[in-house]
């Protein structure tokens, strides 16, 4: 028996009705005053069990060793490979997209419109219409990106003989990959799939992806995370604003793809095509992020968020306890500011596998970083930067690889628990692009959006039904 | 009757904000009545029972919703503007207070501990149906409770204070109005000196009265320490009343213990008067209403009302001085409209012997029980108990209704004297007197009589609040006690 609460100067933490710490504090006594409301979204049942969760000691043990295993990542670009090649489990004909699984016919335009694209691609198809028939008919296998260690920006459309970042994680052994990234304009991630559209993806795949290929041979892998790091203090956050490590790239591949044997012709297309497009390192960027959260997957009783991705009509969040489920709630259409000539009216809900980054802790929890670019997603600077300090109360810890120097060069907060998140009800953002909710006519926007409440509900609900290891008791 | 209604999705205010902000829009001409409530399922069916089903449809808990009724709807409209702006001018205090200067408010008992890791204590008033969660958050992240919430299921404060006793902390509650922890007043408090007197209370009011007593006799409290209504019940057997007691009798600063409930079941009485007993400290044990002093082990002495327990525990006797009573002449029945349920009790208790059969929503004998004045025979009503106060600020801090029906019965011919209680302190009203007096003032025929709870520290002023009462007419006892035995005088008792 302690009786401390006798023997010790009171220090209160208030929940409610404000008066009783103005009180508290009018007598002397220390108090904090809690900002709440109704825990897990206002649901009294969900909300007795996240309140069973908290200060678990076996749930923290094991937010510990997710956490370490993510901070210990080292990724490295180490090459390029066709997806029926690299990707585990990839059908010769499967088509992946962004976000949890969704069925041909309930897809969004933009990514219909990708998927139609990448059947011409594949050749599996002369036209648009028969493509369509193909689809209608059953004769494409649909399966999320991530199910396949991959990640893709927007409709995240891959097909089996597109080239794949390669990204490996040195310190684990796994490896994370992405698609090529084609530009803005009319592309296929955002549904466009006329000729041009095709024959640019022919291109990236019989000569881009050679020069890289053999360009990376030459040189050996790249470490991302200095990179990144180094971008960010570039005015980089690494989601939207990419200009500093698409330039860092560029800089690390000329002098071995100079060297690599490969067609100067094509060496010269390759470069001018990487450097009109200051979004091209963003595919690497997911595929680094998808990298370090992988290594955290799988840890029994882990409330950390290991990955978030949209697919036009849900969006998705995993668990590390929970492997591979999908905790899904409808996706939300972003307020953002769009381009001229467009509005909410036109914009496809929020899609993509991009908040990937904001799951690692970058995009907008690192927006602090990013000063340039807040005003584009509608923000201020101050803005920006309150933003990555309020993210540090839903994660589990911080970065240390990623520092923001407007912060002090404090680390970028990372790790996101879903325990926090339904307790505090502060939302993860994210930094995203806007697609035209019609195939094809590409980003029309830019905004910040939130992860939905109803996703983190759910996870804290299977963590609380999750068994524990056996010889545990509750705790 | 028309109805407007204003919807603030995501927007969340503490009950006590929205009563206040009831209370203000219902002031306003032209508003017959006004709710402000966070659109929770049952908040919803209480608005939809006065036919308020409108905006309703889709609202959730997380949502605020305001609902006026009167007969014109552009004055119900204004009305509305300005609640939304008075919803704009924010929360009550912006940041943490004597802590910390971290910069945003911490929105979790996690969150919060983690700026403010020396944290005791979590003082819990959100509404009901989450805060056995809060709870248990709370004793999980190592912190005692104080729960101020009620309608906290039965189980839920079983499963709570066994979790409580495997972690050795202490939950306050639920429904535990009131505490002072070394100094320091949780909840609707007042202002009491320090001192070597502990108190243990299953009642709020009953723990208001019998500390502000207390400070009324010169003397102080050490620690006032708040159970919840039902820990005395056979159900919770009283885990925080045991524990309580155990953490008094080790505690430097508690010289003597006072005890105060509602007559507890006969068992757990048993063994609560024993541990009292336990502590080895001189014990004064008040259960207002007990028809006889139980058994009681040596050490402890029984007192019939809080007043008695005031005076035993400090050995400040009441004043034997009487007063001098009026007359209300051909006019012999007692009406008593109080907000604290244990002054409705413990007056009950007091005034029967002297008038006989007295009719009141929480009645010493089922028997007796009506659910308001309807004439004719002596009545007093609790008009804080749930089923009078649905949809409706509490009567300690909108004394509208109270004052309805004060003058309801004042109106009515045989009524010879009308009981009040008064409180103050933190989350009361701001100044009592001022709506109490004008009304009180008005009276012709029947007596007023009435007792403030609360001191001089209090907000409101203890002194003040007694004086502007007495200049409106109102015969003002130092306590609740002394105040039904004055009321029943005049009722027609032999003032024996």
């Amino acid at each position: 028996m302690s009786g401390d609460i006798l023997k010790r100067d009171p220090a209160v933490l208030n929940l409610g009705v404000g008066t009783f710490a103005e009180a508290i504090g009018a007598a002397g006594g220390t108090v904090v005053d809690v900002d709440w409301r109704p825990p897990a979204g206002g649901s009294r049942g969900a909300g007795m069990e996240l309140a069973a969760l908290v200060n678990h000691p076996r749930i923290e043990a094991a937010n510990r060793e997710a956490f370490a295993r993510f901070l210990a990542a080292e990724p490295m670009a180490s090459g390029i490979g066709s997806a029926i090649d690299v990707l585990p489990g990839m059908g010769s004909r499967t088509i992946l997209h962004a976000g949890p699984p969704v069925a041909w016919e309930d897809m969004c335009g933009p990514m219909r419109g990708a998927v139609l694209g990448a059947i011409l691609f594949e050749g599996w198809a002369e036209d648009l219409d028969r493509a369509r028939s193909l689809a209608d008919s059953g004769g494409i296998d649909f399966d999320p990106c991530h199910r396949h260690r991959a990640v893709g920006p927007m409709s995240g459309v891959v097909s089996p003989s597109m080239p794949m970042w390669i990204v490996e994680n040195a310190a684990a052994g796994n490896a994370a990959f992405s698609s090529l990234n084609e530009g803005l304009g009319k592309v296929l991630r955002f549904g466009a799939n006329g000729p041009e559209v095709i024959e640019r993806l022919r291109w990236m795949r019989d000569e881009l992806a050679d020069v890289l290929a053999r360009t990376l041979d030459g040189l050996g892998p790249i470490e991302l995370k200095p990179l990144i790091a180094q971008a960010l203090h570039m005015g980089d956050e690494a989601h939207n604003r990419n200009a500093a490590a698409t330039s860092l790239l560029i800089k690390r591949l000329v002098p071995p793809a100079l060297r690599s044997g490969a067609d100067p012709d094509s060496i010269a297309r390759a470069f001018a095509f990487m450097a009109g497009n200051d979004h091209f390192f963003i595919n690497l960027s997911m595929a680094a992020c998808k990298a370090m959260l992988d290594a955290a997957r799988g840890v029994p009783g882990s409330s950390m968020v290991t990955a978030m991705a949209r697919n036009g009509v849900e969006f998705g969040v995993q668990m590390s306890a929970t492997g591979d489920r999908w905790f899904t709630a409808p996706a939300p259409v972003v307020d953002g500011l769009y381009f001229s000539g467009f509005g909410r009216e036109d914009a496809a809900r929020d899609i993509g596998d991009s908040a990937i980054t904001e799951t690692a802790g970058l995009g907008g929890f690192a927006m602090a970083a990013a000063p340039a670019i807040v005003r584009f997603v509608g923000g201020s600077a101050s803005e920006a930067i309150a933003a990555s300090r309020e993210m540090r109360r839903i994660t589990i810890g911080e970065n240390p690889a990623f520092t923001l120097p407007i912060l002090d060069f404090s680390a970028a907060p990372a790790g996101i628990d879903v325990r926090k998140v339904a307790d505090g009800g502060l939302l993860p953002i994210v930094n995203t692009g806007i697609a035209h909710r019609e195939a094809g006519i590409g980003q029309i926007g830019a905004g910040i959006t939130a992860a939905p409440m109803d996703c983190f509900v759910q996870a804290v609900r299977a963590l609380h039904r999750a068994p524990a290891p056996k010889g545990e008791g509750p705790a | 009757m028309a109805v407007e209604t204003l919807l603030r999705r995501g927007l969340y205010r503490d009950s006590v904000t929205l009563m206040r902000l009831a209370a203000a829009l219902e002031a306003r001409p032209g508003v017959a009545r006004a709710s402000a409530v966070m659109a929770t399922p049952a908040n919803l069916r209480m608005l939809a029972e006065h036919g308020v089903a409108a905006a309703g449809t889709e609202a959730g808990a997380n949502d605020l919703l305001i609902a006026l009724e009167g007969e014109d709807g552009d004055v119900l409209a204004d009305a509305l503007d300005e609640a939304a702006a008075l919803l704009e001018g924010g929360d009550a205090p912006a940041a943490p207070v004597g802590g910390a200067a971290a910069a945003p408010r911490p929105r979790s008992l996690a969150e919060a501990r983690d700026g403010l890791p020396e944290a005791t204590l979590a003082l819990i008033s959100c509404p009901g149906e989450y805060a056995a969660a809060e709870a248990m958050k709370a004793l999980r992240l190592g912190l005692d409770a104080m729960i101020f919430s009620d309608n906290v299921a039965l189980e839920d404060e079983v499963a709570l204070k066994r979790e409580a006793e495997e972690r050795g902390r202490l939950v306050m509650g639920p429904d535990c109005g009131t505490a002072i922890v070394s100094g320091v007043p949780l909840g609707f408090a007042n202002r009491v000196r320090r001192g070597a007197i502990g108190v243990v209370g299953a009642s709020g009011t009953g723990l208001q009265q019998v500390t502000c007593l207390i400070d009324r006799r010169g003397a102080g409290i050490s620690h006032a320490i708040g159970t919840g209504g039902r820990d005395l019940s056979r159900e919770v057997g009283g885990a925080t009343t045991l524990r309580a007691l155990a953490m008094l009798a080790v505690d430097g600063s508690t010289g003597t213990v006072v005890l105060v409930s509602k007559p507890p079941d006969g068992d757990v009485m048993r063994r609560v008067l024993d541990a009292a007993a336990a502590t080895g400290k001189p014990v004064v044990a008040c259960f207002p209403g007990a028809a006889s002093p139980p058994a009681l082990p040596a050490g402890v002495r029984f007192a019939a009302t809080l007043d008695e327990a005031a005076a035993l525990a400090t050995g400040v006797p009441i004043p034997s001085a009487g007063i001098d009573v009026p007359r209300a002449t051909g006019r012999d029945r007692l009406v008593g409209l109080f907000s604290g349920g244990t002054f409705c009790y413990e007056a009950q208790a007091v005034a029967a012997p002297r008038l006989g059969r007295i009719l009141s929503n929480a009645p010493l004998d089922p028997g007796d029980a009506v659910d308001g004045d309807t004439g004719g025979a002596h009545v007093m009503l609790d008009l804080g108990d749930d089923a009078l106060t649905r949809g409706r600020p509490h009567p300690m801090i909108d004394y509208g209704p109270r004052l309805e029906r004060i003058r309801a019965a004042a109106a009515a011919p045989d009524t010879a004297a009308i009981l009040i209680d008064v409180v103050l302190g933190t989350g009361a009203h701001d100044d009592p007197a001022s709506v109490l007096a004008p009304v009180v003032g008005e009276f012709d025929g029947p007596v007023a009589v009435g007792s403030v709870c609360g001191t001089e520290a209090d907000p409101q002023c203890l002194s003040r609040q007694e004086g502007a009462l007495r200049e409106a007419g109102m015969i003002v006892a130092e306590s609740n006690a002394r105040a039904a035995r004055i009321a029943a005088e005049i009722a027609g008792g032999d003032g024996s």
